[in-house]
C-alpha cells in the first residue's frame, strides 16, 4: 500500500497528515513550528510516520503547504494552505460551500466548489487582527493558558467592547478594562466577539452560506466557535481534526498524485 | 538628512536607426529605447534646475502637454517623479522625511515623496528637479487640487486647474455631435485660453498657433500609434506586459507628448509590435544565458496601480505560473486616455484640442470609475482568464470602487478574479509573502478551473 502525506507548515504550529488509499488518516502530528522551519517539518512528518510504524519508503508522495511550504524540504510539491483548507474541508463535510480558516497569521474565507476546487477567497490585510495572534496577546495580557481563553470567555454576562483593530494596542486595552474593574470573562468574550465581528466581514465577501465549515488552530477555541455561530445565526461544521484540515487538504492532492502515476522526486534525509 | 545624493550619469541624447535590420535590433527596443529616452529627458531637468530654471509640473491624467510644449517648458510629472524613488527602492526615504515634516501615514504616497523632494531642494534618484514655474491640474483626481496647493503655498507657484467635464452616471456621457458635448467642449475651451494667457505670463512668450499645431501633429501621430499597440496586444502570444513594459511606454506617452521624439518613439514601438505579431515573438524574460521566450499560459488584466516597491517581484508572482498582463486600466488612466487614438483636427486646432481633452480625460476617469464595463469588452477582446486588482492604501480615487467592480467581473462576467492590497509607494504595508500566497493560491484555482473544463 502506498500512503500519500501532506504537511502544513503554519506561522505557529506544524502538522502532519498521513492517508491511506482510501482517505483514511492514519498517521497525524502536531508540534510547535519554532524558530526551524525545515526541522519542524521534518519532526512533524516523522512522528506521523512513527505513529503508523512505517518509513518515509512507504509515502508515495509529499505535498508541502502552510507559509514554511517550501521548507518542506522532502516535498514533492506545494500547495497553498487555501487550495488545501477548501480541498480538506470539503472531504470531511461534503456539503460544505464556505470554509472559515483562521490560523495564527491570518484568517481566510474561502468560497469552494463541491469538487474542493476554490471559487473565491478572501484573507485579512496586513495585520493579524481577527486571528489566532490577537488571542496570543490577550492571552499574554491576562496570563492566561490559550487552551483555556474560550471556556473562560463563555461565563461572561456583560461583555466589554474591544475597539482595537491592532494586535499589539489589544494588549493595552485588555488592561485598560482590568484597570476599570472588569471581569476576565467578560473582557475575554469582548475579544472573541472583536474577532468574531472581523472575521464576518471577511466571509461576506466571498459570500455566506449555510454549510460553513470553521477549520485552522482556532477553530478548537469553543468560545470562537460560540462567537461565530452568534454572528452567523446557524451552525458552523467544525470537526475534532479542524487544526489538521490543511495537512489532510495536502494530503489529498498528494494522493492524487499517486494515483495519477506521479513518482517522488526527494525522500526525506534522516539525522 | 536621510535622502540619497545619488550622482547623476552623463548620458548622451541616444540616436537610433530609421530602419530595422533583423530580429536583435527591433526586439526589446521599445523598452531599451525608453528606458534611454527616459534617462535623456530628466538629465535635461537636472540641467534646467542647476541653471535655476523651472518646469511646468503636470498630472498624468490631463497633463496639457500640447499647449506647454508650444511653449517650450520642461515639464516635471510628480508622479512620475515619485514612483521612481519607490522603483529605485528609497520611497521609504522620502516618506519618512514628509512624515516627521507632519503628513499623516494614510495621505497619498506620491504627495509625500514630492513633499519631501521639495524639501530637500529637488534632490532625486534620477538627478535634481526643477521647483515647479507652473502647476496644471485636472479634476481627475482629488488630490491633485490639494497637491498644487502645496507648491501655491512653498513656492508661489501660479496654478491652473482644467475642470473636465465627466461621464454623470454610467453610460450617460454627452457623445461628439450632441448640443451636450458642444456645450462641454465650449466649457473646456474656454479653460484652455485661460490656461494660455497664463502660460503667457508666465514664459512672457506670446502663443504660436502654428507651432501648436506642430505639436498636435505629433500628438495625433503618437495617439494613433498608442491605440493600435494597445490593441495589438490582443495577439497570442502576448508581445508586451502590460504592467511592466506597459509602464515603460506610459512613461513616453507623458513625458514625451507633443514632441517628434515621442512621434518617433510610438512609430518605432508599433514597427516593433507589428514584427512580433507577424513572426510569432512573444514576451522574453531573462534566462541564464539572455532573453528566453515566456510560456504564457493564462491571459490576465490588471486592476488599479502597480505595486512599486516591489516591482519586478510583483510581476513574478504572476509570470512564474505563466500569467502575463495583456492590458491593466492603468495603462488608460494613466496615460490621462491619450491611448484612446483621438486625432486633432489641425485645421481648426484649439476647438479640437478641447474636444480631444474632453474624450481623452473623460476616457481616463472612466477606465478608474467605470473600468468594469470596460472589462466586459476586453474579457472578450482580449481572450481573459482573469482579473487582478490591486487597490492600494494611499489612493482612493483609483481604489474606492474596485471592490463593486471586481464583484461585477466575478459574478456577472464569471472571470476569476484576484484582490490583493497593498501601496504603490510604502513598503511598510507591502507584505510580499501574503501577496505571493494569494497568486499562488490564484493560480491552483486557474489550473484547476482549466482542468475541469478539460473534462
Amino acid at each position: 500500500m502506498k500512503y500519500s502525506a501532506g504537511v502544513d507548515v503554519g506561522s505557529t504550529q506544524t502538522k502532519a497528515v498521513i492517508i491511506d488509499e482510501d482517505k483514511n488518516i492514519v498517521g497525524r502530528s502536531l508540534i510547535d513550528t519554532g524558530a526551524d522551519v525545515v526541522k519542524a517539518a521534518e519532526t512533524s512528518y516523522q512522528i506521523a510516520l512513527d505513529e503508523m510504524s512505517v518509513s518515509d519508503d512507504d509515502v508515495g508522495y509529499v505535498i508541502g503547504t502552510g507559509y514554511g511550504r517550501y521548507k518542506v524540504t522532502f516535498g514533492d510539491r506545494q500547495v497553498t494552505e487555501i487550495s488545501c483548507h477548501g480541498r480538506g474541508a470539503v472531504h470531511m463535510f461534503p456539503d460544505t460551500k464556505t470554509v472559515l480558516d483562521m490560523g495564527g497569521q491570518d484568517s481566510k474565507a474561502i468560497a469552494v466548489e463541491p469538487t474542493g476546487e476554490i471559487k473565491d477567497f478572501c484573507m485579512n490585510d496586513k495585520c493579524a487582527a481577527g486571528t489566532g495572534r490577537f488571542l496570543g496577546a490577550a492571552s499574554i495580557a491576562l496570563d492566561i493558558p490559550l487552551g483555556d481563553l474560550g471556556p473562560v470567555a463563555l461565563n461572561s454576562d456583560k461583555p466589554v467592547r474591544i475597539s482595537t483593530t491592532c494586535t499589539v494596542f489589544a494588549e493595552a486595552e485588555v488592561l485598560a478594562w482590568l484597570g476599570k474593574g472588569k471581569t476576565v470573562e467578560d473582557i475575554l468574550w469582548g475579544v472573541h466577539q472583536s474577532i468574531a465581528a472581523r472575521t464576518f466581514g471577511l466571509l461576506r465577501r466571498v459570500g455566506i452560506h449555510n454549510e460553513l465549515t470553521f477549520t485552522g488552530g482556532v477553530a478548537k477555541n469553543v468560545g470562537m466557535i460560540k462567537a461565530m455561530e452568534d454572528k452567523l445565526d446557524f451552525k458552523m461544521n467544525v470537526s475534532d481534526d479542524s487544526h489538521y484540515m490543511g495537512a489532510l487538504g495536502a494530503a489529498l492532492f498528494a494522493r492524487d498524485s499517486v494515483l495519477a502515476g506521479e513518482e517522488r522526486k526527494t525522500q526525506m534525509e534522516m539525522a | 538628512m536621510a535622502i540619497q545624493d545619488v550622482s547623476q550619469e552623463a548620458i548622451a541624447k541616444p540616436v537610433h536607426a530609421t530602419t530595422m535590420s533583423g530580429e536583435d535590433d527591433i526586439v526589446g527596443r521599445g523598452v531599451k529605447e525608453g528606458a534611454e529616452l527616459f534617462r535623456v529627458w530628466f538629465n535635461e531637468l537636472s540641467t534646467v534646475a542647476e541653471n535655476g530654471g523651472g518646469a511646468a509640473y503636470v498630472f498624468v491624467m490631463g497633463s496639457m502637454n500640447e499647449i506647454l510644449k508650444t511653449f517650450d517648458m520642461p515639464v516635471s510629472f510628480p508622479e512620475v517623479n515619485a514612483l521612481q524613488t519607490a522603483i529605485r527602492r528609497v520611497s521609504r526615504d522620502y516618506l519618512n522625511e514628509a512624515e516627521d515634516y507632519g503628513f499623516s501615514p494614510d495621505i497619498c504616497g506620491y504627495v509625500k515623496a514630492d513633499v519631501a523632494m521639495q524639501l530637500a531642494g529637488g534632490k532625486h534618484p534620477m538627478g535634481t528637479i526643477p521647483k515647479p514655474s507652473i502647476a496644471v491640474l485636472t479634476n481627475a483626481c482629488n488630490t491633485y487640487i490639494k497637491w498644487a496647493e502645496i507648491w501655491e503655498r512653498l513656492h508661489k507657484t501660479p496654478s491652473y486647474t482644467m475642470d473636465i467635464p465627466g461621464t454623470r452616471c454610467i453610460g450617460d456621457k454627452s457623445q461628439p455631435g450632441s448640443e451636450d458635448f458642444k456645450f462641454e467642449a465650449k466649457y473646456v475651451l474656454g479653460q484652455i485660453k485661460e490656461l494660455i494667457e497664463l502660460c503667457e505670463q508666465v514664459t512672457g512668450v506670446k502663443f504660436d498657433i502654428d507651432k501648436f499645431r506642430e505639436v498636435l501633429g505629433y500628438a495625433n501621430r503618437m495617439s494613433d500609434k498608442w491605440d493600435k499597440i494597445i490593441k495589438l496586444n490582443a495577439n497570442n502570444p502576448a508581445m508586451f506586459n502590460a504592467l511592466t513594459d506597459g509602464t515603460v511606454y506610459l512613461g513616453m506617452a507623458n513625458g514625451f507628448r507633443g514632441t517628434e521624439a515621442g512621434a518617433d518613439y510610438f512609430d518605432r514601438l508599433y514597427e516593433e509590435m507589428v514584427y512580433r505579431a507577424d513572426n510569432d515573438i512573444g514576451i522574453r524574460l531573462r534566462g541564464e544565458n539572455g532573453p528566453v521566450e515566456m510560456d504564457q499560459q493564462f491571459r490576465l488584466a490588471f486592476v488599479g496601480v502597480p505595486c512599486y516597491p516591489i516591482f519586478s517581484s510583483f510581476n513574478n508572482m504572476f509570470t512564474d505560473w505563466g500569467g502575463v498582463f495583456v492590458t491593466s486600466s492603468y495603462l488608460w488612466f494613466a496615460s490621462g486616455g491619450t491611448c484612446a487614438g483621438t486625432q486633432y483636427d489641425l485645421d481648426n486646432p484649439l476647438e479640437s484640442f478641447a474636444e480631444g481633452q474632453l474624450l481623452m480625460i473623460r476616457e481616463a476617469m472612466d477606465s478608474m470609475f467605470n473600468q468594469a464595463y470596460t472589462m466586459r469588452e476586453a474579457a472578450k477582446d482580449f481572450d481573459l482568464d482573469g482579473v487582478v486588482y490591486h487597490p492600494i492604501k494611499s489612493c482612493r480615487t483609483v481604489s474606492t470602487g474596485l471592490a463593486d467592480q471586481r464583484r461585477y467581473v466575478s459574478e456577472e462576467l464569471g472571470l476569476p478574479t484576484l484582490f490583493f492590497e497593498s501601496d504603490l509607494m510604502d513598503p511598510q504595508v507591502v507584505s510580499e509573502a501574503q501577496m505571493k500566497n494569494r497568486a499562488d493560491a490564484f493560480f491552483e484555482g486557474l489550473i484547476s478551473r482549466r482542468q475541469q473544463a478539460a473534462v
